[in-house]
């Protein structure tokens, strides 16, 4: 037998669609050559629920408990996004309590997001300390929003024209507490995982993602600022008053290796948390007083025109594109799912990777399923 | 960073009778170009750079059909962001409704493929080039496109019923067990 080439035992791998990594219902075909990754094709849509289909037929207050079942672990984030796409398209203003706490909400469920994020990307790794520690906190965060509108993951609290409840009495200080103690926690837990040396072995040279690439493929959020893009729509486009806060944005600088790695885009994560922080001590100085249902419309009809509205979701720009007929009824919804846009880009980012280094990767873009599928 | 009105000056300019209508008092500017030359038109906006359309935030397809005010049409809507000059505008494609086949812009921009995917899938536009144009969200061997508007559900799908619920209802309202309840007292 004569050997040409050394070739390896080239084979094709399913993973998932049943795979606590996968971090959902995702199947990634991979065709590997020995240890060596040569393609990747992902096969989504295992948790598609029709919500655009569903969409047209709810009227616009309806589709507000939708968008909360997308991306179900920052269900805040996604209604505020539809809630300010319709209010432009109705032209609304709402008043600064609603904005406030939109953003108080909003921050507080970045954290609690990122926090899942991380934590379950040290599992990915291999390390289960930080896990618990991340879900300590999570709860707290939890037990803040059960309190305000009575649900602990799905909250249909950005309504079209204001929010579904006030924040109950002392909520502010519990608000405060919760960032005080939370403070020294990410202080821990930094020094915990990033430089943890194994943890920078596994991260810091695995998953390259340029930023030609992550502009082809529309990545946004901590994995487009990972590569290094100083891009957040809460600066560079400001809503419901981010401009007045005074906050970093947090994007990776190629620490342990290159840029644009998966350190740098799981440090992104935790460095805006630290931001978020410092968000929520000056909103929650600065919360006007005022009716929050004030600007809620009794009948939501929008004149006929369309619009698409971004906003900075935990995950990237979550993006609404509202068609109205002048109906009570959206007649078309269409949504841009971040976590959609990043996952067609891990072919291109995986290509040449271990096996082992697929989940590294994966783990890194933090998707979550629900709003890839809808 | 450019207006609106500046970039349909540029696109006239160089396309001219491709471009078809346009509505710069809309919410988000809003330009409409032949189906046959969105390609190139996309090609041209992202290379030039004045223009620099580096993203392609979103695309989407959109089912008229009977509509008030409306022509039956398929449209396909591209929303451009330009990263280096951070202005935007809205692209549309006015197709008919059968057989609605346009060229792909995927050789553009990446994210294309998937979004093209998505628009075949949901309203069976055909994207000529596309690389892989399969179903994407929906199974392959699923039967019609879901988000046109005359679509009606199948009942089932391989046997099963699509929308069991709606069985268990009518079970319920004629008060017949649902499924084998261990505690249910007779």
């Amino acid at each position: 037998m004569q050997v040409e080439a050394y070739v390896g035992e080239e084979m094709v791998l399913n993973m998932g669609p049943q795979h606590p990594s996968t971090h959902g219902v995702l199947r990634l075909e991979l065709e590997t050559d020995g240890e060596i990754v040569k393609k990747v094709v992902p096969h989504i849509g295992y948790l598609h629920r029709c919500f655009e289909k569903h969409a047209e037929n709810v009227d616009y207050p309806g589709v507000v408990p939708y968008t909360d079942r997308m991306d179900y672990v920052a269900s805040m984030n996604n209604s505020f996004g539809y809630a300010l796409a319709v209010e432009r398209l109705m032209r609304i203003e709402v008043n600064e309590r609603v904005k406030t706490l939109r953003v108080i909400m909003a921050e507080l469920n970045r954290i609690a997001s990122h926090l899942l994020a991380v934590a379950t990307y040290g599992m990915d790794i291999g390390t289960f300390t930080p896990f618990l520690h991340c879900f300590i906190e999570r709860e707290k965060v939890l037990d803040l929003f059960e309190w305000t509108c009575g649900a602990r993951l799905l909250y249909n609290y950005n309504w079209v024209g204001g929010v579904s409840h006030d924040i109950p009495e002392g909520f502010v200080d519990k608000a405060r507490q919760f960032l005080r103690e939370f403070e020294p926690v990410l202080k821990e837990l930094n020094e915990l995982l990033s430089y943890n040396k194994i943890f920078i072995k596994r991260t810091a040279a695995v998953g390259i993602l340029s930023v030609d690439v992550a502009l082809s493929y529309n990545v946004t959020g901590p994995n487009l600022r990972g590569s290094g893009v100083k891009w957040d729509l809460r600066k560079d486009e400001p809503y419901s008053g981010y401009e007045k806060y005074d906050f970093e944005v947090a994007v990776g600088d190629g620490r342990f290796g290159p840029i644009g790695s998966c350190w740098d885009r799981y440090y992104v994560r935790v460095w805006e948390m630290a931001e978020s922080i410092k968000i929520l001590h000056q909103a929650l100085d600065r919360l006007p007083e005022g009716d929050v249902q004030e600007k809620v419309p009794k009948k939501v009809k929008p004149q006929k025109g369309e619009t698409y509205g971004r906003s900075e979701a935990p995950r990237g720009e979550l993006g609404y594109y509202i068609v109205s007929d002048g109906t009570g009824n959206p007649y078309r919804i269409k949504v841009k799912s971040p976590c959609f846009t990043v996952l067609s880009a891990l072919p291109a980012m995986a290509k040449g990777a271990l096996i082992a280094d697929i989940i590294a990767i994966l783990g890194s873009i933090d998707i979550v399923l629900g709003e890839i599928d809808r | 960073m450019q207006q609106a009105p500046e970039i349909l000056q540029v696109l006239q300019g160089k396309f001219g009778n491709k471009i078809l209508s346009s509505d710069m008092t809309a919410l988000d500017p809003t330009i409409t170009v032949a189906a046959d030359s969105i390609a190139e038109i996309s090609l041209f906006l992202k290379n030039n750079d004045e223009l620099a359309f580096d993203t392609l935030m979103c695309l989407s397809g959109v089912d008229y059909k009977g509509s008030k005010g409306e022509t039956d049409r398929i449209e396909v809507v591209y929303h451009l962001f330009s990263m280096r000059h951070r202005h935007q505008i809205v692209l549309k494609v006015q197709l008919p409704r059968e057989e609605p086949a346009i060229p792909s812009v995927e050789k553009i921009w990446d994210i294309a493929n998937w979004h093209e995917r998505e628009a075949y899938d949901m309203f069976g536009v055909e994207f000529q080039g596309h690389s892989d144009l399969r179903r994407i969200l929906c199974p392959d061997d699923w039967v019609g496109y879901p988000l046109r508007k005359d679509y009606v559900q199948p009942e089932t799908y391989r046997g099963m019923p699509v929308a069991p619920g709606k069985q268990f209802v009518e079970m319920a309202q004629e008060g017949l067990p649902v499924g084998t309840d261990p505690f249910r007292e007779e």
